[in-house]
């Protein structure tokens, strides 16, 4: 067997784990992070800390009764949440968790039951492809579909006003956040994501030339994952939880689930494009080897995306839901205009100080 | 094993665009005209186009469907009210879509004389498709903006209150 | 008309300044809000492990005393069922025989005492209401029950134990 396939497949099916089990804790962190911005406890029952109840509450969600409405159209109805979380899961595929690793055909065990291929470094992505921002831009439009025919399929008139809003507000933020990304790509001149954090090495991150472009993409990731202020689609108050009023069961958890998993993915690809990635400040004064840094590397990017969600978790309990015409006046009038002025001077910069 | 993956896919294209016919529900049309797209997006990978391909999505799957789906979602679809035409309109509607597959028999007629082996490899690739674009291909290019960009005007002039 | 608190303000619908139209200052302020909580201690109270003490006069169910000797001390007078504000109270007056001194304190005494523990506001007009100190009410909970009729408590669950005394000193005014 290759052993940059097997590499691969250990990258892959670890990506995943740590994907699901991030997702998974996060539902357990926004509960104890409003709980402690609320002066209370949260939950801290289900173990120590409560740190079983993420898996408690997936039980509970497998055991209840699944009900379809007799009105709805069944087969749409059960494929909506199948997207929502299908197109939730595939964009962690493109995000760089570490620098390349450099391993000896010597120091791996069972070494006589592999072939070893020329090269000796092997990249800690799952897919290094040369469109790579543009691929999650593709999924994350495509993402939309989930809430839609999930909202349309539950014939209810909730669910869908709560679908019309997630897709005409995803379609409204997707241009923004495209704007402010081109100025991204326009310094770095590469579409990988990979090659995006390889310029930002050390302290060089592209916040410190992109503040105005970070505010707009953090705006809008806030918008495309459907999260407070943001969370028009699924407002409890107006549309008694809006697209998914109609599900129960794990169908319901797959929406909500999703929408962690989304959270979860856009921390990472802020942290990727504007915070550097793996790389930290000092990097290469340590005098570690390049492996050590690589690893480390990895828990410096996980800890920038944790950061993220506790931040993106600190402003949903923080402000209060925005009205449907700010929300559009913000994302068209305010937001695009800004990105298109950022873009005009991010291309002055590159030809003046290039 | 490309060739099978080129005749599956084709197979799902040519299914989905048929399908979106002959679908009753207008919901399901769309959905399988986003499937189409997909597979038109899988073909463009096929050849190598992955920029191409991605664009395929944001925008026709992503942005132009999702559109679609949006505006179908106002509609009461229970309600079917399908009127039968008049026999004029029925042949008027023959006649222009016969003339209209001639059209594209002799438009691939003359497409096929072209040799597979003409066409480069890497064609697609961003930065091949950029330096076409931005050079040999700049005023129609540049052109188009411009169509878009009155068209974006236009509908902002529509819609302003007088 | 006069405020009620002094952080009230009044509402004028003037124009925002640029300040207030840039959104952000007055993010990042809730922010620093939120911030603050949490370093503030959590005002819960771990229930099952830790339980909050009542007030002494806190009102939970009813008790019809008894004195020192163990007689019960109501007498039927019916001034607590007119007090109630919730008609929660219905009793039933009997005469004392012969022999039943040891048991009843004046010649008169309830031979039913009711009270609808849901139609109970919990309001101690009762207590107030009674001539000779014989209901109170006391800082424990009404059970929760299944079915309705549980919650109309008759003399059984109302009279106080001789063996299981409820202290009231502290709740029995001082004049």
């Amino acid at each position: 067997m290759e052993f940059a396939l097997l590499f691969k497949i250990l990258i892959v099916v670890g990506v995943f784990v740590l994907t699901l089990l991030v997702a998974l804790y996060s539902t357990w962190a926004e509960r104890k992070v409003s709980a402690i911005m609320q002066d209370r406890i949260g939950p801290n029952r289900a173990g120590p800390f409560g740190l079983l109840q993420p898996l408690a509450d997936g039980v509970k969600m497998f055991m209840k009764e699944e009900i379809i409405p007799g009105q709805a159209n069944r087969a749409l109805f059960i494929l909506g949440p199948c997207l929502a979380m299908l197109t939730a899961g595939m964009t962690s595929a493109i995000i760089p968790w570490g620098d390349v690793i450099t391993i000896n055909p010597e120091s791996v065990p069972f070494s006589e039951y592999f072939t070893f291929g020329e090269s000796k470094t092997y990249i800690v992505q799952a897919a290094d492809i040369n469109i790579g921002i543009l691929y999650a831009f593709g999924v994350v439009s495509v993402g939309v579909y989930g809430i839609m025919i999930g909202g349309w399929a539950s014939n209810n008139k909730y669910s869908l006003l709560g679908a019309i809003r997630a897709s005409s507000q995803m379609i409204s933020y997707e241009l923004a956040m495209g704007l402010s990304m081109i100025a991204v790509i326009m310094m770095t001149g590469s579409l990988s994501v990979r090659e995006i954090v390889e310029q930002q090495d050390g302290f060089n991150w592209n916040i410190w030339y992109q503040p105005l472009g970070f505010i707009i993409f953090l705006i809008c990731a806030f918008a495309e994952t459907n999260r407070a202020p943001f969370d028009l689609p699924e407002c409890e108050t107006e549309l008694i939880g809006g697209y998914h009023t109609e599900y129960s069961s794990m169908k319901l958890g797959f929406f909500l689930f999703a929408e962690y998993f989304n959270m979860f993915i856009s921390c990472a690809i802020i942290a990727a494009v504007y915070f550097g990635g793996y790389n930290f400040p000092f990097m290469h004064d340590l005098g570690l080897s390049d492996n050590a840094i690589a690893i480390i590397g990895i828990f410096v990017f996980l800890g920038k995306v944790i950061f993220g969600i506790l931040f993106f978790m600190w402003i949903r309990w923080t402000l209060p839901r925005f009205r449907y015409d700010q929300l559009m006046k913000l994302g068209w009038q305010i937001l695009i205009p800004l990105a298109i002025v950022n873009l005009l001077f991010t291309g002055l910069g590159i030809i003046v100080f290039k | 094993m490309l060739l099978y993956l080129f005749y599956i896919l084709s197979a799902i294209t040519v299914g989905c665009a048929l399908l979106t016919i002959f679908s009753k529900n207008p919901v399901y049309s769309v959905l399988f005209v986003i499937a189409t797209f997909f597979s038109i997006a899988g073909h463009f990978i096929l050849l190598n186009a992955q920029f191409l391909a991605i664009v395929q999505v944001i925008v026709y799957a992503g942005a132009i469907m999702v559109l679609f789906l949006t505006v179908l979602m106002y509609l009461n679809l229970n309600k079917s009210v399908e009127s039968s035409k008049p026999l004029l309109i029925k042949i008027a509607a023959m006649v222009s879509g016969g003339l209209l597959f001639l059209v594209l028999i002799a438009s691939f007629k003359s497409g096929l004389s072209i040799a597979p082996t003409s066409v480069r490899g890497d064609a697609g690739l961003i930065k091949n498709l950029g330096n076409t674009l931005f050079t040999e291909y700049l005023f129609p290019f540049e052109a188009t903006a411009v169509l878009f960009l009155s068209t974006m005007a236009g509908a902002i002039t529509l819609t302003r209150k007088k | 008309m006069k405020a009620l608190t002094n952080r009230s303000k009044v509402a004028v619908d003037k124009e925002l300044t640029l300040m207030e139209r840039l959104y952000f200052p007055a993010v990042l302020k809730g922010m620093m809000i939120t911030l603050r909580h949490v370093f503030k201690k959590s005002a819960t109270v771990k229930y099952p492990e830790v339980e909050k003490e009542f007030a002494p006069v806190y009102r939970g169910h009813h008790v019809l005393k008894r004195d020192e000797q163990g007689r019960e001390n109501c007498t039927a007078c019916g001034l607590c069922a007119v007090a109630c504000p919730a008609e929660a109270i219905t009793m039933t007056a009997a005469e004392r025989k012969k022999g039943e001194e040891k048991l009843y304190r004046e010649e008169k005494y309830a031979k039913v005492y009711e009270i609808n523990m849901l139609r109970c506001i919990f309001c101690g007009l009762c207590e107030e209401a009674c001539p000779k100190e014989a209901i109170f009410l006391t800082d424990e909970i009404v059970n929760a029950s299944y079915d309705r009729k549980d919650f109309v408590y008759g003399k059984d669950k109302l009279v106080e134990k001789m063996d299981n005394r409820i202290d009231i000193t502290k709740r029995q005014k001082k004049y």
